[in-house]
């Protein structure tokens, strides 16, 4: 009995030895899952952009912290010339790229990193376009880089010049996301040289404010600040990453000191969270949006007067209530209320059963059978469409519109949801990408993207020549406008019913101070403090 | 016995070959693709999709797929995981040993206490210690891992605050894996503190894992012992006046252990089932969370590579057992 007191004590002392000297200047952030690798830009996970992109590298603009505003990152200035064709910009000087156990660099940040980032990408037969096996550039094809890119010149060490095909507003904004982080040249030439290119992916080095120390496969990533970090050294001295996938345990981690930062807690979670004295509960609305995509090219969604009637049939606070348990907030714009442009001033369709049933009739809809597809899987903008799609069905039976749920293998619902002839509604949504307003309506309802993912198979021209137009603007301002606008014909013609946007919770420890929820869903910890 | 190892060696090559052609159909029959898993909501064009899936080499025909598949494999090359790009061989390794160590530990803690259990329960058959730890048994076999897991954690890390909650070590200790075996490897570390904090770490999750073993070991047992000790020459030994620990431990426990390493054998089996469930919970970075989240994102080969180790890992432990049978009972060995 002794022995096992002896035993249980000494346990007990180590586990808060290693939590009280943990805590001294290290800032432990239980993940939600370990990344894919640590070059981001062959990825589209936000897991794996948290872990690489964001404490390891700088971008040539960034994201202002909080915010989806861009300021200067490894570029100082730009300059955009008068057709919009070309982006020049000025690159910042005395950059340092880390020193690690296994790279020491010779050279500060040049033009020649800016290059080696983007035609690694860009060119297919460049030496590191497949360096390794199966490697695809997803984001920036996705973004439509390769089409969009004519040429970038290197202009002499610090001046680097993108020489555009088309005028293309969100081209700063598109630099700013994670595939467009800076590598450094330098240390891929060394791998080459070794022979060892996959190590790019592996064991990675930045500019950013925090450098590789180790990875150990989904347990635990640990890094070190960058002392020579060129906007000045982090607050803390390490960040420790330790991978807990399940939210439950993640809360009992944080509430055991055993975390500081624990994201994505279970909804039913929450009201224990908030009460914890020694935790606080960070709240945003996340940069997305979920819908009901009706297929506007297939009768009777071809008439608009339906589409309106169905939409007004939808209880959404319901939905609310049950599907989000309080972690979301109603839609009625297809962007969400963090995007600058957001046009606040328009009015949701009310719900109104009785209305919706007169309008069904009078547009000569009767015994309406229609099929709601609903996503196999968990999304933030849908936490459970199976739930969401049953609450549809109730409201619609209301309106005398029999509703049958279908459901696909996730792979194949985004495919078969593509199709310009599908049958039937369609519920999915959308993460911002970039923070602009083009990442949502051009991608989800511009004309290009019909048949692809335009799940409303819907192209209005009026909708298509302000987003387009808007696109070909050099400044925000007088494209917001033009976006208020496409937005005020969006809701006039119903191509979806705009159900949810996720508020997105990040519990922490009060010790923690500093910590910005960033609007685009990233977790970053730059500028984060931990109070002794 | 070569004989006998021979022809046991010589079944396994069929059932080698079985298992590859079953992991490349498995992963084959499920809908969708690594390419469409991977665009997710923004979506890709045919032609691109095409090109990915060419590049992956996935465009080929089957038939050619899989004899590549064989003929890498029977050469130690599992490919490359589509979503890490990093050698699968390696990621198994890097991972397996986190598995193996627990599962080593959940049947080791079966074993030990579900065999004196199963024991005593036979011998007080009736009693209410029997019915006690039979009661336990089939609570503890039909207890779902997942809330038996969390619960434990609430209860000792989150109230009593005993255990560490998750994780295989206290973050403040950091040293590179020599053998993967946390146990040891925090031992040759030489850092202060670093065995124990892998020892607390190591508790919950073995009671998790070893609780169904531990269940139907002690059931096992202790049916196998009712039916031996009913036996004749446990009566003529009792008769001859031996010592009752002399008749249990010896003459009977030795014949009533042949069913008992049978069922320890085929926990290996429920033991790789269940990790996947305790590995997700306590953060443990083992094969189990792998293979599904590899399964979840058509990681082809990684589910393909992963379920041939882990098959030739219950093959090789199924040969171990059944050598073990000749060891225990020679009948066995000169009857096949």
């Amino acid at each position: 009995m002794k022995r096992t007191r002896l035993f249980l004590a000494t346990m007990l002392a180590t586990t808060m030895l290693a939590a009280g000297s943990a805590s001294a200047k290290t800032l432990i952030y239980c993940s939600e899952g370990s990344p894919e690798g640590f070059d981001p830009a062959p990825y589209t996970a936000g897991t794996t952009f948290n872990a690489s992109s964001r404490p390891l590298y700088n971008r040539l603009v960034e994201f202002e912290r909080g915010t989806t505003n861009i300021i200067p990152g490894l570029a100082e200035s730009w300059e955009v010339s008068d057709d919009s064709l070309t982006y020049t910009f000025k690159l910042r000087k005395g950059v340092k790229f880390h020193t690690t156990d296994f790279f020491t660099p010779t050279r500060d940040f040049n033009a020649d990193d800016v290059l080696f980032t983007f035609e690694r990408q860009l060119k297919k037969d460049h030496p590191w376009n497949q360096y390794t096996a199966g490697i695809a550039w997803e984001y920036f094809d996705g973004m439509d880089m390769p089409a969009l890119i004519k040429s970038i010149e290197k202009v002499d060490d610090y001046t680097v010049k993108f020489n555009l095909t088309r005028p293309e507003a969100p081209m700063i904004a598109n630099l700013a996301m994670d595939f467009a982080s800076i590598m450094s040249a330098e240390y891929a030439a060394k791998l080459e040289a070794e022979g060892k290119k996959e190590m790019l992916n592996q064991q990675p080095v930045g500019t950013g404010p925090f450098k590789f120390v180790a990875y150990q496969k989904d347990a635990v990533i640990r890094y070190a600040a960058h002392e020579g970090f060129w906007n000045g050294k982090q607050p803390i001295d390490d960040l420790v990453f330790a991978i807990t996938t399940d939210a439950s345990v993640r809360q009992q981690k944080l509430k055991a000191g055993e975390c500081h930062v624990a994201p994505y807690p279970n909804p039913a979670d929450l009201a224990d969270l908030k009460a914890d004295p020694n935790l606080q509960v960070l709240e945003q609305e996340g940069l997305n949006v979920g819908y009901l995509a009706y297929n506007t090219t297939q009768a009777p969604f071809d008439n608009v007067n339906v589409r309106k009637a169905l939409n007004m049939a939808i209880n959404k606070q319901a939905i609310l209530d049950a599907v989000f348990q309080g972690s979301g907030k109603i839609a009625k714009n297809p962007i969400p209320p963090t995007m600058w442009s957001y046009n606040d001033d328009i009015q949701d369709d009310p719900y109104d059963p009785e209305a919706a049933k007169k309008m069904l009739d009078e547009a000569g809809v009767k015994d309406l059978k229609m099929k709601i597809w609903a996503m196999p899987v968990q999304r933030p903008y849908n936490p459970n469409a199976r739930r969401m799609a049953e609450l549809i069905q109730a409201d619609f039976a209301k309106v005398g519109v029999e509703v049958e749920i279908v459901s696909y293998e996730w792979g194949e619902y985004l495919k078969l949801s593509k199709e310009k002839d599908r049958d039937g509604a369609v519920l999915l949504g959308w993460t911002g990408d970039n923070g602009d307003p083009d990442n949502f309506l051009a991608v989800l309802l511009g004309c290009s993207a019909v048949g692809g993912s335009n799940r409303a198979q819907w192209c209005n021209q009026e909708f298509e020549d302000l987003i387009q137009k808007a696109k070909t603007l050099p400044n925000n301002d007088a494209r917001e406008p033009l976006y208020r606008d496409a937005q005020v014909v969006f809701k006039r013609e119903a191509p979806w019913a705009t159900i949810a946007h996720s508020v997105v919770f990040m519990p922490m420890s009060k010790k923690v101070t500093g910590y910005k929820m960033d609007p685009l869903g990233s977790h970053r910890f730059d500028g984060v403090d931990i109070a002794e | 016995m070569l004989a006998f190892l021979l022809r046991r060696i010589g079944l396994i090559i069929p059932t080698f070959i079985g298992v590859t052609i079953a992991a490349f159909a498995f992963i084959r029959i499920l809908p969708g693709d690594p390419v469409l898993l991977m665009a997710g909501e923004r979506g890709t064009s045919p032609e691109r999709h095409a090109e990915l899936m060419k590049q992956f080499g996935f465009d080929r025909p089957l038939w050619e797929q899989y004899l590549d598949y064989l003929f890498s494999a029977l050469q130690g090359d599992l490919g490359n995981s589509l979503v890490t790009k990093k050698p699968v061989w390696d990621e198994f390794f890097t991972l397996f040993p986190a598995t193996m160590e627990l599962s080593f530990c959940a049947i080791l803690f079966a074993v030990l206490l579900g065999i004196p259990a199963g024991i005593f329960a036979a011998v007080k058959r009736g009693s209410w210690f029997d019915q006690s730890i039979m009661g336990t048994a089939l609570v503890g076999y039909s207890m779902p891992i997942f809330w038996w897991g969390l619960l434990l954690i609430i209860l000792f890390s989150g109230m009593l605050g005993w255990t560490p909650v998750s994780g295989r070590i206290s973050l403040m200790y950091f040293f590179p894996p020599v053998t993967g075996f946390m146990l040891i490897d925090s031992l040759l570390s030489g850092q202060k503190g670093a065995f124990s904090s892998a020892v607390a770490h190591l508790i919950l999750p073995t009671i998790v894992l070893g609780t169904i073993p531990l269940a139907v070991v002690a059931r096992q047992t202790r049916s196998a012992m009712l039916e031996v000790l009913g036996e004749d020459y446990v009566r003529t030994a009792r008769a001859k006046g031996l010592a009752p620990t002399r008749v249990i431990g010896i003459h009977a426990l030795r014949n009533a252990m042949i069913p008992v390493i049978t069922t320890i054998g085929l926990q290996v089996g429920v033991l790789l089932a269940g990790a996947i469930l305790t590995e997700t919970i306590f953060s443990w970075p083992g094969i189990g969370k792998w293979m599904v989240d590899s399964i979840f994102r058509r990681d082809y080969p990684a589910v393909q590579g992963g379920l041939l180790m882990i098959a030739a890992i219950v093959m090789v432990v199924n040969l171990i057992v059944d050598l073990l049978y000749g060891l225990v009972n020679p009948r066995i060995r000169h009857t096949r």
